[in-house]
């Protein structure tokens, strides 16, 4: 008999033993992949944040710009720079002959013209002397000097051909190459060319579309919420609402982008990829969420406040306004931070209202076409260009930062604000 | 004087009958205690004299409640003026999670009682007098209500109640919560503010009804047995049930 028991207390000992046992798996699993996923985004996106410059020597050749020597700011602003940026380009190989010339050229960005003629606008002294300047590089390049491009595949299949390759080497060997942080991946709209590609348009998109989204979403969610909580009877029709606002939040976000795309923009004629319509979507999405919780905080308020306040003489919109609605405002707040941050990642509805189209200008109103950041992610990471591939993973780093941010937002007020009165 | 009438008082929790036929008359500037078993109605009566069962949705009260002879129950009857008129007092402490100044001064506020700030504050301090609070808080009025010990709480609670001098306090289990001395504490209090006030008190503990009441109403399963002054019901009780239920063979 007492053995019997010994063995049944082993056996319980072993099974909570074996328990412990699967969840420290599970743990070791879930962490194991998120630092996998991590390390990948990583390693790949890290050298987005470098742009590669090649430093040429430029001579401001007066005649060549058909400028005179003291030319007025207009003058300066009018100036042909076509032709001293080709001919700075040509002369890195003295020998050059026109296939060359044109392989030259392609070594740098189209930009090369404008980042000549800032350096001149900017000390116009330069006028007849002869400046190194800092061009930026082509993506394959730019990928070459960072070890991202193989350099042994046959030359018919590379886009960086043995005689660019050759210049290139040369200019690395006399230092006239240099890496520095790549400010114009945060000050840049999106480009087809992948060294001139930055995320401001997409960034802004986001902002505007997520305050869009949280001064339709907000104030409609919390009255709806303090309504069916607060004053609404329980009736069956109540809990019919209350059932649909959970469907609600399980609808896939794509049908909320076929809404969006037959209401907005078919019926109503809002402009096509704005931020107005993106946030318009995006707030009918996090509406749901929003009122969940809000709900679950004023729930969570303890009746025994309600009935102080009541039995004060305070009327029920009082005793709401005055008591349960401050009380339940940190569990809300936090709870549309979450939905927001729902939102923010959001990118099928912003496809179906075209958000997805090519926006090569940076917003300035929620009025005018943008991106959004993880639309921005797809349109990237469909592009066939190399330049693009370590884009696609900065561009999820900032996303997740922004995300990450918006999260521990939604913590210190929860806690800020409920540790007060505990 | 009668301050409160009830007339053959009927209460429903949808279908359920909690109480049946409950007549009381309740005497001016004297303490009423309720008592009985738990579940049988003591609260359930309390809350009609305020109409907190309103709350309750599936609530359904029935019959006549007379207050000043106006019957609360009554539709041209505003819950706001009545509340302002019969504070009450929780079982649990409940003060607002707000300074101790604003918990008193809450109802003075949305009544409209205090044209000023030194109105005000008089107020507040002579609630707070009132409730045998001051000494101990009056350092601290705009720190948080919620920072005090229990009994501190539910004096200051009743605090808040008289801080609109009603007519009629309200208390419910008032010192269920408490320890003995805040418990003592409260009891002389409820017999300091029964010079102004009407009080009724629904209470667990027989010892305290008989301490602190001068009458006493005994309920048992959603009937009122018997009531009468409290050294009759306590010494003399006419029903069987009642003489049971005090001397501790069921409850």
């Amino acid at each position: 008999m007492n053995k019997n028991k010994e063995q049944l207390l082993n056996k319980r000992y072993r099974a909570e033993r074996r328990f412990r046992l699967y969840g420290q798996s599970a743990i070791f699993m879930a962490l194991l992949f998120l630092t996998i996923f991590i390390f990948k985004i990583f390693s790949t996106g890290y050298t987005a944040f470098q742009k590669t410059w090649l430093i040429v020597p430029v001579n401001f050749d007066a005649e060549m710009m058909m400028i005179d020597q003291n030319p007025s700011k207009e003058d300066l602003q009018d100036a042909d720079y076509y032709d001293i940026a080709l001919k700075s380009m040509a002369d890195l190989d003295q020998n050059a002959n026109d296939d060359q010339k044109n392989q030259l050229k392609r070594m740098v960005s189209y930009f090369f013209e404008k980042e000549i003629k800032n350096e001149i606008l900017n000390d116009p002294s330069l006028i007849g002397k002869t400046k190194e300047v800092y061009l930026t590089a082509s993506d394959d390049l730019d990928q070459v000097f960072k070890g991202n491009y193989p350099r042994d595949l046959p030359e018919d299949q590379r886009r960086v051909s043995d005689y660019q390759l050759k210049i290139f080497d040369h200019l690395v060997a006399k230092g006239k190459v240099e890496s520095k942080f790549n400010i114009s991946f945060f000050t840049y709209a999106d480009s087809r060319e992948a060294e001139l590609a930055g995320i401001a348009s997409s960034f802004m998109g986001s902002i505007f579309s997520i305050l869009v989204c949280l001064m339709i979403a907000f104030p409609v969610a919390v009255l709806a919420a303090i309504y069916l909580e607060e004053f609404a009877p329980k009736n069956r029709f109540t809990d019919f609402i209350e059932v649909n606002i959970n469907n609600l939040a399980a609808v896939p976000s794509i049908v909320f982008g076929l809404l969006g795309l037959g209401v907005l923009l078919a019926i109503f004629h809002l402009p096509r990829s704005t931020p107005l319509v993106g946030g318009i979507t995006l707030s009918l999405m996090t509406l749901p969420t929003i009122i969940i919780a809000a709900r679950a905080s004023l729930k969570a308020v303890p009746p025994s406040i309600r009935e102080a306040a009541l039995a004060m003489g305070a009327s029920r919109m009082q005793t709401t306004m005055h008591h349960t609605v401050p009380l339940s405002m940190p569990g809300t707040l936090s709870g549309t931070i979450i939905g927001l941050a729902q939102a923010l990642g959001e990118t099928a509805p912003l496809i179906l209202i075209g958000m997805v189209a090519f926006v090569n200008t940076i917003p300035g109103s929620p009025m005018d076409p943008a991106a959004s950041l993880p639309v921005q992610i797809y349109i990237w990471a469909e592009s066939a260009e190399r330049g693009f591939v370590e884009k696609v993973s900065a561009c999820i780093m900032v996303l997740l930062g922004f995300l990450i941010i918006m999260n521990l937002f939604a913590q210190i007020i929860r806690h800020k604000f409920e540790k007060k009165w505990s | 004087m009668i301050k409160i009438k009830a007339k053959d008082v009927d209460v429903f929790y949808g279908k359920k009958q909690a109480l049946y036929n409950i007549s009381l008359d309740i005497e001016e500037n004297q303490v009423t205690a309720l008592i009985g078993p738990s579940g049988c109605g003591k609260s359930t009566f309390l809350r009609c004299l305020n109409r907190m069962n309103d709350v309750i949705d599936i609530c359904n009260v029935k019959g006549e409640i007379l207050i000043n002879d106006f019957n609360i129950n009554d539709k041209s009857c505003d819950v706001v003026r009545l509340r302002e008129k019969i504070g009450m007092v929780f079982q649990k402490p409940n003060p607002f999670p707000k300074t101790l100044y604003e918990n008193v001064s809450y109802g003075p506020t949305i009544h409209g009682m205090a044209q000023s700030k030194q109105e005000m504050d008089e107020i507040v301090e002579t609630s707070l007098k009132k409730a045998a609070l001051w000494e101990e808080v009056k350092d601290r009025l705009h720190e948080p209500g919620t920072g005090l010990s229990g009994g501190q709480q539910q004096r200051l609670c009743i605090a808040r109640a008289i801080s609109v001098r009603p007519e009629v306090i309200l208390m419910d289990e008032p010192c269920s919560a408490l320890d003995p001395i805040a418990t003592a504490q409260i009891e002389e209090l409820i017999d300091e503010l029964k010079k102004e006030h009407t009080i009724i008190i629904v209470t667990h503990s027989m010892a305290q009804a008989a301490r602190v009441s001068q009458n006493t109403g005994f309920f048992h399963l959603g009937h009122l047995i018997e009531h009468g002054p409290t050294d009759k019901i306590f010494k003399n009780p006419d029903n069987t049930k009642t003489q049971d239920y005090i001397t501790g063979r069921f409850g």
